[in-house]
């Protein structure tokens, strides 16, 4: 078997983690001087779904449980920040907090469930309870079913910051993708982190070691809920709506082809793959038309036929370097 | 991504640089469901009527620049609300046609008004794009769920249809789709004596049939939209509900799903729409010229011809101004001091809070052995008048209207 | 205890033979997905796609080689099961030996490209396809008004599922087929040909997944996305009986089937929703599901 596990790393020596930190700071870099050659309002999609595919890779490369129900916990955090800054009128920090909160609350609830099943049986539970949330955010009266929740006011962070400024709100965005990438990226390198890939090597080995598997998972599960609530969350404040769009299975399958594209289990892959995605939908839709779903599911026969580590894993296998 | 990049780089360059003055260059972007579920009554066809629209106006030949651009929004409103944004900011679109599904076009609308743009919907239900979400800078065109409740329960009950069970799609859509015709049967003397709430994309009514059956109920409404539709209806025909004496009425039907269930299933059925090509020779003469370009020569819906309508009045009103100001609040209010008149919906009218004012009709979809020629599908029940067949302004919600 | 239910008895036994008829399609749907499960160990996210291809091809066996229903009966599985055995052969069969998450993913990213090129040619709103004559109108049962075309979907599939269980747990082939599964390098030393069993077992697979979109042809639209609306229940049927278990996905599907139609009398918001609920008890309390094994 010369592919043990879908996400096995890259190079397991090579982890001096330099060409990490350059990398951050090259991305750091371009993003901060993004707006002022591409469209903002392109790049905030883009870096809450790219936050939500890292999130979405921290449990796929990480702990080696694919979800197929991530769109649950983007959603569901989309919905409940979007009411709470236009109904509750709070302040957008506040706004944001609850959604993640209501998507933590969510992970802890599904992720036991799910953990108790491995692999193929952990992606259809997920699947399964995606589409039961899904049902519950049409039906529910505060989300207004096909309509959404609309024109959210960006309002004034902390009183003071206003988010209706356009360049100032997509600072707060990058701020709030930095914020995330950082904490998986930490959650990555600490022993927690050696844990969950102990874990994923060989969970009997790491049982008997002493370490109580399903917590660390739990604990995996609940962190990447959050953080993908935390993506859906702020995605509802600057794009002003939240919609069944971020609930759906469709967004669910989109994650895991962006992760899949950019390379699963590196920590750069998602948000590669996710600037690619969300490039597509928003700049080849008017060529592409009604291509676009035929080519994501050529992507995903190309991608796991052809190049199982993602543009990443490929770039990074090339230079012998980990990205 | 680089080719975005630079495309992005010039259009910002351009967005500086671009004149505010009036010209004679106007573009429009028809951002619709070109795939999905709602891709067959807009999508490509109604890309076709904007087109047509463009020509038909002949202002190119009087020296104006119109380019007509697409995009497909995929039935997601954040997708939607970005495409618009970008297409007023970077693209410098004048006016987003088209537009089906509630949610998208809430969505749309918000960043017309924020963007000062011009927004022409046909396609979406919601009768809250007049109401509650209205603003200066949008039309709604061809029909709304106000007109389709009042046209189908008023005509029915008229009929003698006078008791009704409800299957309503279990969403604010469904709920609102009952709601507003509960209200127009009982207010005309009939009564509801049931319904059922069925979740969205259940392939199987048939327990839901039993009960309307069961009811004894006169009409059967069916509050629901696309494959739902499509599937209570052909399984209606299979549990012999028409033949059993009760009547379907399907509260939101286009002539594409009628010809997608064929004549055999459909007969029968009563449904409201503001066009059929088969009206007047008006209708036929458009109707023809627009199947004959379309791949699948299909009949125009009440949505592509409100993008056509729509379309055309937006450059009449153009032309009456006598250049493109590119201020969508202006252009608007001119639409509306203008009394339209065009081939598909005849003369109306567009009310302050931006509701576009022509009858409606209650149709009846034939029998096999009634139907003449391709497309012989609806015959005429009742007309609902112009006056009549929309919300009236004392009961709206919109800010614009004053009381 | 009927007036307790708020509800008669006959539109209590009703809605219980209704139940039945989604049921024979669940029942079909998780079969073909545990037969190919149990054999090739992979997780078919294609199949709802498959089940709308046999849609479509009894609708183009009809409309344009003028085959009716019962050809098609027999027919479109073959085909569309000829059409699966060329997908195992040409794309799965790459796959062989890494984690079975890969087959998830390529099955998810055929299942899209498949729905994608049905909606481009076929459009969204879907195709007619009329009852076979012989099987229209409905008889009444004293309790219910039952269309024949119902009656005969629930008899049929139940002797294709049972036969399917017959085959596989009590005939010589089924043996070698469980035991490739358990050990196929001491089945080859047998001088069978295990490749091409696999093969067949994923066509065997996808031909009952075509078998059931010609049943719903009549009742159902035949649409693009009919298969993508059934599959997630169809996998939480399958987790609820046990991957790999022949007679538990037999018997939950028509089980949940009934279930889901009760729910649809008391409390019909719930209707979408039940068999997920379940999951998730069966979930806590037997991880393996209800006729699984515990690995």
């Amino acid at each position: 078997m010369s592919e043990p596990s879908p996400t096995a790393p890259i190079s397991p020596h090579a982890h001096s983690g330099r060409d990490e930190k350059v990398a951050f700071v090259i991305m750091t870099a371009l993003l901060l001087v993004a707006p002022f050659v591409i469209y903002p309002f392109f790049l905030m999609q883009a870096l809450c779904i790219a936050l939500f595919a890292c999130a979405f890779n921290l449990l796929v490369g990480y702990v080696g449980l694919l979800s197929f129900g991530h769109a649950m916990f983007l959603g569901l955090a989309s919905y409940v920040s979007a009411h709470a800054a236009k109904v509750w009128g709070l302040d957008p920090a506040l706004a944001i907090l609850a959604g993640v909160a209501s998507s933590a609350l969510l992970g802890i609830v599904t992720g036991a469930l799910a953990i108790r099943r491995q692999g193929i049986y952990f992606a259809m539970i997920t699947l399964a309870l995606s589409q039961m949330i899904y049902f519950f955010c049409l039906e529910a009266p505060f989300t207004h079913g096909e309509d959404g929740i609309q024109s959210v006011p960006q309002g004034m962070l902390l009183h003071f910051i206003d988010l209706s400024n356009q360049t100032i709100l997509y600072y707060f965005v990058l701020a709030v993708f930095l914020f995330g990438f950082l904490v998986i990226y930490r959650t990555i390198n600490s022993p927690f982190g050696d844990i969950l890939k102990a874990i994923r090597e060989n969970e009997p080995r790491a049982v008997s070691l002493g370490y109580r598997a399903d917590q660390y998972k739990l604990a995996a599960f609940v962190l990447s809920a959050a953080l993908a609530g935390l993506a859906g969350a702020t995605k509802a404040i600057f794009a002003q709506n939240a919609s069944l769009t971020d609930v759906q299975f469709s967004m669910s399958g989109e994650v895991v082809l962006m992760t899949l594209l950019g390379g699963m289990g590196t920590i750069y892959g998602p948000v590669v793959g996710a600037f690619i995605v969300v490039a597509m939908q928003q700049y080849l839709g008017q060529y592409l038309g009604e291509w676009v779903t035929v080519i994501q599911g050529s992507i995903f026969v190309v991608c796991v036929l052809l190049f199982r580590r993602g543009i990443v894993g490929e770039i990074a296998g090339f230079f012998k370097r980990s990205l | 991504m680089k080719s975005t990049c630079l495309s992005a780089l010039m259009a910002s360059l351009l967005l500086t640089t671009a004149a505010f003055a009036d010209d004679k260059i106007v573009k429009l972007g028809e951002l619709d469901d070109q795939s999905g579920l709602y891709a067959d009554s807009g999508g490509p066809g109604s890309v076709l009527s904007v087109n047509m629209a463009v020509e038909d106006s002949g202002l190119r030949a009087k020296g104006w620049t119109i380019d007509v651009i697409s995009a497909d929004h995929q039935n997601k409103p954040d997708l939607a609300a970005n495409i618009a944004r970008q297409w007023f900011d970077v693209d410098k679109v004048d006016a987003i046609i088209g537009v089906q599904n509630s949610g998208t076009a809430l969505a749309v609308t918000s960043v017309a008004k924020e963007k000062n743009g011009v927004f022409l919907d046909s396609g979406a239900a919601s009768s809250d794009l007049t109401g509650k979400a209205c603003n200066a800078n949008m039309i709604h065109w061809a029909y709304d769920t106000y007109a389709l409740a009042n046209g189908t329960g008023k005509a029915l009950v008229k009929e003698g249809g006078d008791s009704w069970f409800f299957i309503t799609a279990d969403y604010a859509f469904g709920h609102a789709l009952q709601r507003d015709t509960s209200a127009v049967v009982e207010a005309n003397g009939g009564k509801v004596v049931g319904s059922a709430n069925v979740p969205l994309n259940t392939p199987d009514f048939s327990s839901f049939l039993l009960q309307a059956q069961s009811s004894k109920a006169k009409v059967i409404g069916l509050a629901n939209a696309g494959g739902d539709t499509t599937n209570s209806i052909k399984q209606a025909h299979e549990f012999g509900i028409v033949e059993g004496g009760q009547k379907l009425a399907a509260l939101l039907t286009f002539i594409s799903n009628v010809h997608a269930l064929g004549l055999d299933v459909a007969q029968g059925l009563t449904l409201t729409s503001t066009f059929y090509w088969d009206m007047n020779d008006g209708t036929r003469a458009f109707s023809k010229r627009w199947s004959e370009r379309m791949k699948s020569h299909a009949e125009p819906t009440m949505v592509q011809a409100g993008d056509y309508a729509s379309t055309l009045h937006y450059l009449k009103a153009l032309e009456a101004l006598g250049g493109n100001p590119h201020d969508g609040a202006k252009v608007v209010a001119k639409m509306k001091e203008l009394p339209t008149d065009d081939p598909l919906f005849g003369k109306g009218t567009i009310r302050i809070d931006g509701r576009k004012i022509h009858p409606a009709y209650l149709f009846e979809v034939k029998k096999p052995s009634e139907s003449k020629y391709p497309w012989d599908y609806y015959k005429l029940l009742a007309t609902i008048p112009a006056d009549e067949a929309f919300r009236p302004l004392a009961q709206s919600e919109c800010p614009l209207v004053k009381k | 205890m009927f007036a307790l239910l708020g509800i008669s008895p006959q539109q209590l036994f009703q809605q219980l033979l209704v139940g039945l008829i989604n049921g024979s399609f669940y029942a079909l749907l998780s079969l073909g997905l545990s037969v190919i499960f149990g054999m090739l160990n992979i997780v078919n996210f294609a199949h709802g796609a498959l089940y709308m291809m046999g849609a479509f091809a009894a609708y183009f066996l009809l409309n344009l080689l003028g085959l009716n229903y019962w050809f098609a009966l027999v027919l479109a599985p073959l085909i569309v099961g000829a059409f699966g055995a060329l997908l195992e052969r040409v794309l799965l069969r790459r796959l062989a030996g890494l984690d079975p998450l890969y087959s998830l993913l390529l099955t998810f990213g055929l299942a899209l490209v498949i729905q994608g090129l049905f909606q481009n040619f076929f459009g969204s709103s879907g195709l007619p396809y009329a009852m076979p004559s012989q099987l229209t109108g409905a008889t009444n049962l004293g309790f219910m008004f039952l269309p024949i075309y119902r009656g005969w979907v629930v008899v049929f599939s139940a002797v294709v599922c049972f036969s399917t269980w017959f085959l596989i747990e009590k005939t010589r082939l089924g043996a070698y087929l469980r035991a490739a599964t358990e050990n196929p390098t001491l089945v080859r030393a047998f001088g069978i040909n295990v490749p091409r069993m696999i093969t067949l077992t994923y066509a065997f697979g996808i031909g009952l997944a075509a078998l059931a979109g010609v049943l719903a042809a009549p009742i159902y639209q035949v649409r693009p996305a009919m298969g993508a609306d059934i599959i997630s229940v169809v996998f939480a049927v399958v987790v609820i009986g046990g991957m790999g278990s022949i007679l538990g996905s037999i018997v939950t599907g028509f089980a949940l089937g009934i279930i889901e139609g009760l729910t649809k009398v008391f409390y019909p918001e719930a209707s979408n929703t039940v068999v997920f609920v379940i999951m998730a008890f069966v979930l806590l309390i037997r991880p393996a599901g209800l006729f699984g094994r515990t690995a």
